[in-house]
């Protein structure tokens, strides 16, 4: 089977913007108490950003581990639904499958959905291209950053942060290619800032599938 | 010991969510009202997916060198730029405005 080049670029674009976060949350691990190896490990197993920047955020803040598993736990909450998703996708069995659990993320659900038009081996290819990627350059750049950490400053800092919206932007931009869509769209954009600061973090990006539930409902034919 | 626990609990809570999504039968999504339902769900969560890493700070709406990365990106994408330069348009945007600011 021939790699899909174009999707081979998105992937790689995405797994290299992605790791400079992982150089982030390893010098974020080390300056909120984690020792390199928990550190390491945590991005190893636990693999999914936003839930381990939250929980080493929670422990550097003085919370306890009770709350600190809670925060991050609610901000996983939507890889379930990303796996629903995924799933009639990949049609994967026994190990395959957990393999494919472990590595279902934003980035990879993203660039999976978002390769629709090219066809289901497109979007088998970004998922798994996408997710081993993004799970290699986390991990190197969380041990470079956990291990280096009073190097190299806050990367944090160096206002690169647009990086990672810019690409959600650009996967969802060539499918808005109805009046309808692009409702849709903007409707769940309205949405998720209306309830952002109504609910716990992580969760509005859950709640904005209520947005598609109604669409869909009403949509005819 | 705080920390371990939190690392270990963290990081099975987490494989326990992802393996669940892939686990629900797919009999279950098997009606038409919510195979339309379905299809319009990455489209709801890309576009939350975009606002809430562009324009979000923990349960605040914030403006500031985001917003401007994104508009680069915008551009970027009306004048049909490959996804690399999309992604590379709006770092380097926002880090301007970070370092000139």
């Amino acid at each position: 089977m021939s790699l899909h080049r174009p999707t081979l670029r998105i992937a790689s674009s995405v797994a290299v913007t992605v790791g400079t976060y992982g150089v982030a949350f390893g010098a974020a691990g080390v300056a909120a108490g984690f020792s390199v190896l928990q550190t390491c490990l945590f991005s190893l197993i636990a693999f999914t950003g936003a839930s381990q920047f939250a929980a080493v955020g929670v422990v550097g803040s003085g919370g306890t581990p009770l709350s600190a598993i809670a925060a991050a736990t609610l901000l996983g909450v939507r890889n379930t639904l990303y796996g629903v998703q995924l799933a009639p996708l990949l049609r994967t069995r026994g190990w395959r499958r957990a393999l494919a659990a472990q590595i279902t993320i934003d980035e990879s659900t993203g660039v999976a959905l978002g390769q629709v038009r090219e066809g289901t081996v497109a979007m088998r290819q970004g998922f798994w291209l996408t997710g081993g990627g993004v799970y290699v350059f986390w991990n190197v750049a969380t041990l470079v950053g956990a291990s280096g950490a009073h190097l190299l400053g806050d990367p944090s800092q160096w206002g690169l942060d647009a990086a990672v919206p810019a690409a959600f932007l650009a996967l969802v931009w060539p499918r808005l290619e109805t009046t309808f869509l692009r409702v849709v769209a903007a409707a769940s954009v309205l949405f998720c800032l209306g309830v952002t600061p109504l609910l716990p973090v992580g969760l509005p990006i859950v709640a904005t599938t209520l947005v598609a539930l109604v669409a869909g409902w009403r949509e005819r034919g | 010991m705080g920390n371990w626990l939190v690392v270990l609990a963290t990081g099975l809570f987490a494989f326990v969510l992802k393996l669940s999504g892939h686990l629900v039968p797919e009999r279950w999504l098997a009606s038409a009202r919510l195979q339309r339902v379905n299809a319009l769900v990455p489209i709801a969560l890309l576009s939350a997916l975009v606002v809430a890493e562009g324009l979000v700070i923990k349960t605040h709406v914030v403006i500031d060198h985001r917003l401007a990365g994104l508009a680069a990106a915008v551009v970027a994408l009306v004048l049909r730029a490959p996804f690399p330069v999309v992604v590379i348009a709006a770092a380097v945007t926002s880090a301007l405005v970070v370092h000139f600011h």
